[in-house]
């Protein structure tokens, strides 16, 4: 029987075939999912700011790009998965509102999104498949035994990467 | 003592934010039923501090589709008013006030965009004004921001507003609705921590 493992904002967490990892309503926040194939090892994390630097609470690692996807890598590999076998697909970093410029939030998707990308790249992981950007939320699946991301959205339906 | 985190607010504290909640949501829920000729019920206001991992599932599950509108809060108060607004309030109320009829709120057209705007815009004046009023500061509302999506997408915008200074974050609350609605809509005011060291100040309860 396989199961469904919920991870909340700024938390992670990794599953094995035959779960399936599930991150609800996505807005501006990324979801980063990492597979080994051979292994069948998933993990998802769901980042909310691009930066612990200048963050009064930098502790928090999984809240941040630059520090979370990191430490997936260390439970994953925990779990039997390979370093050099991992890929990675991303989705979120939506603009929720049509923020007038010089919003604080304003743009916070777009950070984030770039952020994933360049800490993905400095952990040499390639990103496979990507459904970013624009501006409405997204409920992100992540199933072990295939390394499927589904996206499910309310205004666009399901799509499988 | 300054408050560093919300969570050290005590009971006192609580009941005048509760008391700020019930004043500001009264006088917007006399508002909106001015302007829609309807009785309005409104709820005392629940004072919530949440992990933005609670903050998902707290309003009716994340994946509700409701409609958005949020404000920005300047000057003397800084912070965010949101109002997440069910698609039964949000047709009736655009019905009630233009004679048509929403169908697809995934396209919600100019006139639904500006009928709701206005909506968030008079609610949200009334509940600062009553702010201002108790406390002598002045607070600016932006132009609201409307957006029609999952409930906890939206909320994630107020919790990354504040993610870089804390971890958690507080609801001022109240559910309303109008006759015969089933659903209840939600008023939500997040100041930030500073404002509100600044209003329990003003209204004589600093420590």
């Amino acid at each position: 029987m396989s199961e469904l493992i919920t991870v909340g904002i700024s938390d992670l967490n990794v599953a094995k075939d035959p779960d399936t990892l599930v991150t609800y309503a996505l807005g501006s926040c990324v979801g980063i999912c990492l597979y080994d194939p051979v292994a069948k090892v998933a993990g998802l994390s769901h980042i909310m700011l691009p930066s612990s630097v200048q963050s009064s609470c930098a502790s928090q690692k999984m809240k941040f790009a630059d520090t979370a996807p990191a430490i997936l890598v260390i439970k994953m590999i925990a779990k039997g998965a390979a370093k050099p076998r991992l890929s990675a697909k991303i989705a979120g970093g939506a603009q929720m509102f049509a923020s007038a410029a010089g919003s604080v939030v304003g743009n916070i998707g777009q950070r984030n999104i770039d952020a994933v990308k360049a800490t993905l790249k400095a952990l040499n992981i390639p990103i496979v498949a990507e459904d970013v950007g624009s501006n409405y939320g997204r409920t992100l699946y992540f199933d072990a035994t295939t390394g499927t991301m589904r996206i499910k959205s309310g205004a666009h339906g399901e799509t499988c990467f | 003592m300054p408050i560093k985190d919300y969570s050290d607010l005590n009971d006192m504290q609580m009941d005048v934010l509760r008391e700020i909640g019930n004043v500001g949501s009264g006088n917007a829920a006399t508002a909106l039923s001015t302007m829609l000729d309807k009785a309005v019920n409104i709820t005392v206001p629940k004072i919530k501090i949440l992990t933005f991992g609670e903050v998902a599932t707290a309003l009716g599950g994340p994946e509700n589709i409701v409609v958005g509108l949020l404000l920005q809060l300047s000057d003397d108060v800084g912070g965010i008013m949101m109002f997440l607004l069910e698609k039964d309030f949000a047709s009736s109320t655009i019905s009630t006030l233009t004679g048509m009829e929403m169908e697809d709120f995934a396209n919600l057209d100019e006139m639904g965009v500006s009928v709701m705007s206005e909506i968030g815009n008079i609610m949200a004046a009334s509940y600062v004004n009553a702010i201002s009023t108790m406390t002598g500061l002045t607070i600016n509302i932006s132009v609201p921001e409307i957006a029609v999506d999952m409930v906890g997408a939206l909320l994630s915008v107020p919790a990354i507003y504040f993610a870089n200074v804390s971890d958690k974050i507080i609801f001022i609350e109240n559910a309303f609705n109008c006759d015969g609605e089933s659903l209840s809509s939600h008023i939500l005011m997040i100041p930030d921590v500073e404002s509100l060291q600044k209003i329990l100040t003003m209204l004589g309860l600093d420590l």
